[in-house]
């Protein structure tokens, strides 16, 4: 049995790595990712050629071969049998740049369209205030309600000058966001208050109530709920009393909005530690402070990514209201479509409006999954 | 512990090098350790130490140099490497028992699948190896009825269900509560006194003083001390070794 | 551990002693009782006043009430129905049996298609191909941002640029593809069929019993018997042998072009090709999610410990890594099965006739608007309920056993 120490020991240690890593670069990336098996090469092979044949016919056709405007008749109405012709081989972007107020905007009289485009920009810069972090205070609820009515006076007018359009002209964009946010700010205190008290344990009445309201709200697609609300609401009026389809529609969202968001804060109440609420009713709290002041902030803070994928799911979800005749910007491309000349043309639409959506989407979920990273960084010590 | 019963050489490493990505984790490592030799390796966080056992296995690749296993190259031919690790016992400072067997489920699902053994024969063996490291009667529960302790105990039976030549240790008492490192040391030392060739990675000095015919001291990827017990805890010659000694045997 | 005597906690012979209700409002439960009479009652007053402002209305529109409706003959026109339905005969209770016919049949079908292709895609994002992995990333995360109805208008579109049934596109002769669907020629059933088919189940079934006769060879000897071999035998050879015995029939009826349409053959609609192909691409983009993410919960110590005992990697995924990974995968995918079975109600925006749609139909012809939203809410709560009821059963009987 050897006795010595080794030999390394008596040498000068040297800190620098001896040799380089074997194979960094480029050339060993390309290796081990695309190249490292047989089969690995095969798919890689195969996969290449096939996006870059969908890639080039994809752009030849909507930029290379593209038309983008169309000659108009002295009566105003337009030629598009040169799109016609090339149907197939070029997009014709040119049922973009005839109909984009249209679906953008609805039937809003065209000189107070400014109005509803103030109207998106004030949405996205409400979206953008409440993601960053420095705004979660108390003060964002007041920045949410203050927004919302300046959007309400915007889209109606009536007061400050501004002419009065009723709601049955608003469609587009403003109205898909509309039905969403609100939608979000009305349901978001309903789950709340549904999810505590589906949580009691001293009021089982209350409880079976909310088990009963989510289960059932839950358990049925929202064309359904839509349905009961535009068919079913005016019989729940006294006669005499009309509510408008807008209106109507929006309850439908809050009430559907409210079932599945509950769900979501009684899964963050159930991940908070019983500690937590241990602890504040050992000082002394009652239900309701230690609710506000412990249990509620930390779920909260816990379920916001789950919550921003809700939200993501009801702003596609209200492309639903095209079933039930409200104009929101899905609605408004399939009205576009309906004028004659541009009747063909529905796939150049179609992936406008895609467009759209996944710019809203897409940074929506970029965003929840940078705050889940985030939050789990943070837990891991 | 008796030091005449050293024999060949059980796994060779040679001049081997790791890096991940940049950082070169292990640097020129050699080490020869003969059948029946048990050895310690110490040093920091970051000195390469679980890596280097995890190379012996292949848990992780090595990039440059030479591992022999039994005789047995280890390269990335996937028949080596079976035999290999049918030889090679490992044990998890996690444990990572299969949650959803029985203990004696655990215990028996190599040597039926991968070494073909009968189901009722599998099941005597494992049944010694319980006994042997006390917990019997556990047989039947699952590994989250278990204490962490006697988790760890089934995962060494698990491993010598395998019947292996060499068993590796990979800091089997750092997920532990203080009060059950004993039971899982004790049941280390009995197994080392039955003539196992060992490799443990740990902190537990004592145990290392006991049972180890070698303690190899690394740091920063490489190897920077070995020698007895005696002569690395009460004569170090280096002063990394000297620091270190210093900040694990504070308050002892 | 405890004696062998009875443990005095279990039987002291007393009870606890009840305490008895004060009247008083300093007594908590007092205070709860008063909370939901209150809350109770004025949800009941809403209910209530909401209840006689609409059978106020019925009364003025002069609707009626009830289920009578379901005998009356419905005179709606059906384009696809499962089972047999006459326009001008058939009532509205069987109108809308069909409609659940089709919303089933859309359903199920795209249940399990999207569960493969979902299962595809899941396993290829973990693919270590770096192509694979991000071409799987960007499909997953393209189609959960865009509306699912947009994507369905989309897939309609896209069948409608199909030829009209004279220039149909067709493989072989014998199938085609035009604007009106996909007409495949179906075989026409004979007893060698029939013979065939049973030879196949009792195959199975034979070979379902050698598998377990391996397994218990396995845990006595330590060898398993190849079952593969028996297997292809069973369930391949003796049925064909069978058919062929029994004289071989192989009788097509192959759908002809007679004026602006086919006859013969069975139809898959346009309407719900694209419903099937929009739920299908959408759904499996969450499954995948599903089924990634599932996988990658299981502790990568477990692929370690499993790998360090010996055990190939098949043997790992089966026994270690899969059973953990369902686990985690099923829960959710159940629930993705109920949305996508809710998300068929989408039919009515292309014209296929499912419940909602048939339903709609239904109240807008009788007037008997609560009745009809009543029944599209019972059908899809009786489903849901019934795959949640399957969940929490699955859940209790598979849960890790702990302290």
């Amino acid at each position: 049995m050897s006795m010595t120490t080794s030999v390394a020991a008596s040498m000068p240690v040297s800190s620098e790595p001896r040799g380089a890593p074997p194979g960094a670069g480029a050339v060993a990336w390309l290796k081990t990712n695309l190249f490292a098996t047989w089969l690995s090469t095969a798919v890689t092979l195969a996969l290449g050629y096939v996006i870059v044949r969908i890639v080039v016919s994809f752009v030849s056709w909507a930029f290379f071969n593209a038309i983008w405007t169309v000659p108009y008749s002295p009566t105003g109405i337009a030629q598009t049998e040169v799109c016609q012709e090339i149907k197939g081989i070029g997009a014709c972007w040119a049922v973009i740049t005839d109909k984009y107020r249209l679906i953008l905007f609805g039937r809003y009289p065209y000189e107070e369209q400014w109005r509803p485009l103030l109207v998106v920009l004030i949405f996205i810069g409400l979206y953008i205030v409440s993601a960053m972090r420095r705004f979660w205070r108390k003060e964002l609820a007041l920045i949410w309600i203050g927004a919302l009515t300046v959007v309400g006076v915007l889209m109606w007018g009536g007061i400050f000058g501004l002419s009065e359009v009723s709601d049955d002209q608003w469609g587009g964009l403003p109205i898909t966001l509309i039905l969403a946010t609100f939608g979000l700010a009305f349901g978001f205190p309903l789950a709340v208050l549904v999810a505590l008290g589906r949580r009691s344990t001293q009021l089982p009445a209350v409880k079976m109530v909310c088990v009963v309201y989510v289960e059932l709200i839950r358990g049925v697609p929202l064309i359904s709920v839509l349905f009961m609300a535009s068919v079913m609401f005016p019989l729940f009026m006294p006669a005499g009393v009309n509510i408008d389809k807008l209106l109507r529609a929006q309850i439908a969202v809050i009430l559907f909005a409210a079932a599945y968001l509950a769900e979501v804060v009684r899964g963050g109440l159930q991940a908070l530690p019983r500690g937590q609420s241990e602890a504040a009713e050992a000082l002394g709290l009652s239900y309701w402070k230690k609710t506000a002041f412990i249990t509620l902030p930390q779920a909260l803070r816990l379920v916001i990514p789950p919550l921003v994928n809700t939200f993501i799911g009801f702003f596609k979800d209200t492309s639903l209201v095209l079933i039930i005749g409200l104009f929101d910007l899905l609605t408004m491309g399939k009205v576009a479509l309906s004028d004659p000349p541009w009747q063909a043309f529905s796939t150049e639409v179609y992936i406008t409006l895609g467009l759209i959506y996944i710019a809203f989407c897409y940074s929506m979920s970029r965003y929840s999954r940078k705050l889940e990273r985030e939050f789990n960084a943070s837990r891991q010590r | 512990m008796s030091q005449t019963e050293i024999g060949k050489p059980a796994i060779i490493l040679d001049k081997v090098n790791k890096w991940y990505g940049p950082l070169h984790v292990l640097r020129d490592i050699s080490l020869t350790i003969m059948e029946k030799e048990r050895v310690v390796v110490c040093g920091p966080s970051g000195s390469g130490k679980s890596t280097m056992i995890r190379c012996i296995n292949r848990l992780e690749t090595h990039q440059a140099g030479h591992i022999y296993v039994d005789g047995t190259e280890l390269t990335d031919d996937t028949r080596a490497l079976d035999t290999i690790r049918r030889e090679v016992g490992m044990v998890f400072q996690s444990f990572n028992l299969f949650p959803h067997l029985t203990i004696l489920e655990n215990c028996t699902l190599a040597p039926i699948w991968v070494r073909k053994m009968p189901k009722v024969q599998a099941e005597e063996l494992a049944m010694t190896f319980l006994e042997r490291v006390k917990i019997p009667e556990q047989a039947k529960k699952y590994p989250g009825q278990l204490s962490g302790g006697q988790q760890q105990r089934v995962a060494i039976a698990r491993a010598l269900c395998m019947q292996p030549k060499v068993m590796l240790f990979d800091e089997p008492t750092s997920a532990l509560d203080p009060e059950m490192i004993k039971e899982v040391l004790d049941t280390m030392i009995e197994l080392a006194g039955s003539g196992m060739t060992m490799v443990c990675v740990t902190h537990e000095m004592g145990f290392a003083r006991q049972v180890a015919h070698r303690v190899v001291f690394m740091d920063r990827g490489e190897i920077v001390e070995s020698g007895e017990p005696k002569q690395i805890f009460e004569n170090p010659q280096t002063d990394r070794l000297k620091l270190f000694l210093s900040q694990i045997l504070r308050g002892h | 551990m405890s004696d062998i005597a009875v443990d005095p906690r279990l039987a002291s012979g007393r009870a606890a002693p009840k305490r008895a209700l004060r009247l008083s409002w300093s007594d908590p439960r007092f205070r709860a009782i008063v909370w939901q009479i209150v809350i109770l009652g004025f949800i009941g007053l809403v209910v209530w006043y909401l209840i006689h402002n609409t059978s106020q209305n019925l009364a003025v529109r002069h609707i009626a009430t009830g289920f009578g409706f379901l005998d009356r003959t419905a005179g709606i026109p059906i384009g696809e129905a499962l089972i047999s339905y006459n326009p001008a005969e058939s009532t509205y209770g069987r109108a809308l049996l069909i409609g659940l016919l089709n919303t089933l049949k859309v359903s199920v079908v795209g249940i399990v298609l999207a569960t493969i292709l979902g299962t595809l895609i899941g396993i290829g994002r973990l693919s270590k191909n770096w192509l694979m992995a991000r071409l799987t990333a960007f499909y997953v995360e393209t189609i959960r941002d865009l509306p699912l109805l947009l994507q369905l208008l989309f897939w309609y579109t896209i069948l409608q640029t199909l030829p009209a049934p004279r220039n149909a596109m067709s493989v072989g002769g014998a199938v085609y593809l035009s604007n009106r669907g996909l007409k495949m020629p179906t075989m026409d059933w004979e007893f060698a069929h029939t013979a065939a088919l049973l030879a196949f189940a009792i195959g199975a079934v034979s070979t379902w019993i050698w598998n377990r006769q391996a397994r218990l060879r396995q845990e006595a000897t330590g060898i398993r018997p190849a079952v593969w071999p028996m297997a292809i035998g069973l369930l391949l050879a003796v049925p064909l042998l069978i058919w062929a015995v029994l004289g071989a029939p192989f009788q097509w009826d192959i759908p002809t072009l007679r004026g602006f349409n086919f006859q013969g053959g069975s139809n898959i609609s346009p309407e719900y090709f694209a419903l099937l192909l929009g739920l299908v691409t959408y759904t499996a983009g969450y499954i995948a999610e599903i089924v990634r993410s599932g996988i990658q919960a299981v502790n990568y110590g477990q692929w370690e410990a499993a790998g360090a005992l010996g055990l190939k990697r098949g043997l790992v995924l089966r026994h270690i890594v899969l059973p953990q990974a369902l686990r985690v995968i099923i829960p959710p995918m159940t629930s993705q099965y109920l949305n996508l079975t809710k998300n068929s109600s989408l039919a009515i925006a292309i014209g296929y006739q499912d419940l909602v749609s048939v339903t709609n139909t239904t109240l807008n012809q009788t007037g008997q608007a609560i009745e009809g939203i009543a029944v599209i809410m019972a059908v899809y709560l009786t489903i849901s309920l019934s795959i949640s009821l399957f969940m929490n059963w699955y859940n209790a009987h598979i849960a890790l056993v702990e302290r």
